[in-house]
């Protein structure tokens, strides 16, 4: 059975089909309706876990902390559903985007930081934030996260996309999963994992609590 | 109103609330050891008038501070790298001409005089005997600290390159990646370069020759001290080369536009050069001689 969705996402029809949505400012030319716009599990890890049922815990409303936020287009849609929402990407071109669609969402807070250095921007990080999301493609995923286990409340839920080819492309995804869910372990319980198929390849998405 | 003392402070911590300007530079400078209940503490200390108040003040800092941020990182990595890769060659090739002058003049005087910068190196290290060889060993020691500049500058940019062009910098080295960058005039600029020109930077002087109609068109630029187009045989250098400027053309669009890692690209690369060179690979044993890789992507092999 499907966990229930979040407040402020909803399945709608776009084209015939029904896709996830929530409601905001449309970001990158995606399908609106009524002033939904489609949330595309295919560009999306986190739309994907979603799309395929994982149990987020999401409710709607959590303050939330995203690291590896890219041009935004996730993390667009997460501050759309979600309460003060921070977004830390390293690389400067994709946070020219990134800063544009915080232009038109007060509640998202852009940041140009590395989420390897948790102590350049704990300044600006509130403590106990409900969601921590870990979608940086870097090789050390699993680490990024524990590194990161500081903001997140003690009932709080990380969501991770695990990309197998950004720690070694040669290995075989399983194990990459193995070793990396080994890493998470050291400061998460581990509550499900499932791969992305069909909409991401040779990604694992995890959902974990801190201990 | 940057310094540590404030390591367990927020970023409004000594910042107005009313300057903006003062609290993106404190979110831009600023760290703390852990992260605390920052609403609540800027309301308590009166930086702001409630929560909403606390997150409106923080979305206008933290817009302004990663607009600047991003600009300026954006504005130093590749140019710094265009600059100082033209300022390694010119100090090559300065080097080059001074050391030619002192294996001339030392050849005048010793029978042993040996030529080259290791050359002018040696004589930079002997004490002076002579007003004549006052002035030899001094030119000589020029050249070796013109060297010495160019050591460093390569290793500059060894270190820096991969830092503002990573998938670039892993499939041509970082010295190519920041010559290419280089070439194209920024990272910007060679990113909006299709395949075909990519192959050919560096050889412009060829290219006009064959398109004024008195050459063959050039197969590679400066992509040729790339060992995939060097170390392949001369018949299939095009392919090799083709092959490389494709895979280069995408790395930089990625580095450019998204600036993740994506080490896929390196296998596909390594892959596509071993199936043009004929070479059996593990995961495909469709590398016949010949075969040039028809699953051309974007800017690849086809033609």
């Amino acid at each position: 059975m499907t966990p229930d969705l979040p407040d402020g996402v909803e399945r709608r029809t776009f084209d015939g089909r029904e896709r996830l949505a929530t409601r905001g400012d449309p970001v990158y030319g995606e399908p609106t309706d009524e002033g939904w716009r489609v949330w595309d599990a295919g560009r999306s890890k986190l739309g994907a876990m979603v799309e395929l049922g994982l149990d987020t815990g999401l409710a709607g409303g959590e303050t939330a902390l995203y690291l590896g936020a890219a041009s935004g287009t996730t993390v667009s849609h997460v501050a759309d559903f979600g309460g003060p929402t921070y977004a830390v990407e390293f690389a400067p071109r994709p946070v020219r985007d990134l800063v544009g669609v915080a232009e038109d969402r007060p509640n998202l807070f852009p940041l140009l930081k590395d989420a390897r250095k948790p102590e350049t921007y704990a300044h600006v990080v509130e403590s106990d934030v409900d969601l921590l999301v870990q979608d940086v493609a870097t090789r050390g995923q699993a680490r990024v996260a524990v590194r990161n286990r500081e903001f997140l409340a003690d009932d709080g839920r990380l969501l991770a996309a695990i990309k197998a080819r950004s720690e070694d492309v040669t290995r075989d995804p399983d194990d990459v999963f193995a070793d990396a869910l080994a890493d998470l372990e050291e400061s998460y319980e581990v509550l499900e994992t499932e791969r992305l198929e069909p909409y991401h390849d040779d990604h694992l998405g995890v959902v974990a609590r801190p201990l | 109103m940057t310094d540590d003392a404030h390591a367990d402070a927020g970023w409004f911590e000594g910042v107005g609330p009313d300057d903006p300007e003062a609290g993106a530079a404190r979110i831009r400078e600023g760290r703390a050891d852990a992260p605390a209940d920052w609403p609540e503490q800027a309301v308590e200390s009166g930086f702001a008038d409630d929560e909403t108040d606390y997150y409106a003040k923080l979305h206008d800092a933290a817009v302004r501070a990663s607009r600047e941020a991003a600009a300026e990182r954006e504005q130093a990595g590749d140019q710094q790298l265009v600059h100082a890769i033209r300022a390694m060659d010119d100090l090559d090739a300065q080097a080059n001409e001074l050391a030619e002058r002192v294996a001339e003049w030392a050849g005048s005087r010793y029978p042993d005089a040996g030529t080259g910068i290791e050359y002018a190196r040696e004589l930079a290290g002997r004490d002076p005997a002579s007003p004549v060889e006052e002035r030899l060993v001094s030119l000589a020691r020029r050249v070796a600290d013109l060297a010495d500049e160019s050591d460093a500058l390569r290793a500059f940019v060894e270190r820096e390159t991969p830092e503002v062009a990573p998938n670039l910098s892993a499939l041509a080295g970082p010295i190519l990646a920041a010559r290419l960058i280089s070439l194209a005039g920024g990272l910007d600029a060679l990113s909006k370069q299709p395949a075909g020109t990519v192959q050919v930077l560096g050889a412009e002087d060829s290219l006009f020759a064959h398109l004024k109609g008195h050459a063959s068109s050039p197969k590679h630029g400066v992509i040729f001290t790339h060992e995939y187009v060097r170390g392949t045989r001369p018949e299939k250098r095009g392919s090799a080369a083709r092959t490389l400027s494709g895979k280069l053309a995408i790395a930089a669009r990625v580095d450019y536009y998204s600036g993740d890692r994506k080490p896929e690209l390196d296998a596909e690369l390594r892959k596509r050069i071993d199936r043009i060179r004929g070479v059996e690979t593990d995961h495909d044993n469709e590398g016949s001689d010949g075969d040039e890789g028809s699953d051309g992507d974007e800017g690849g092999a086809g033609e």
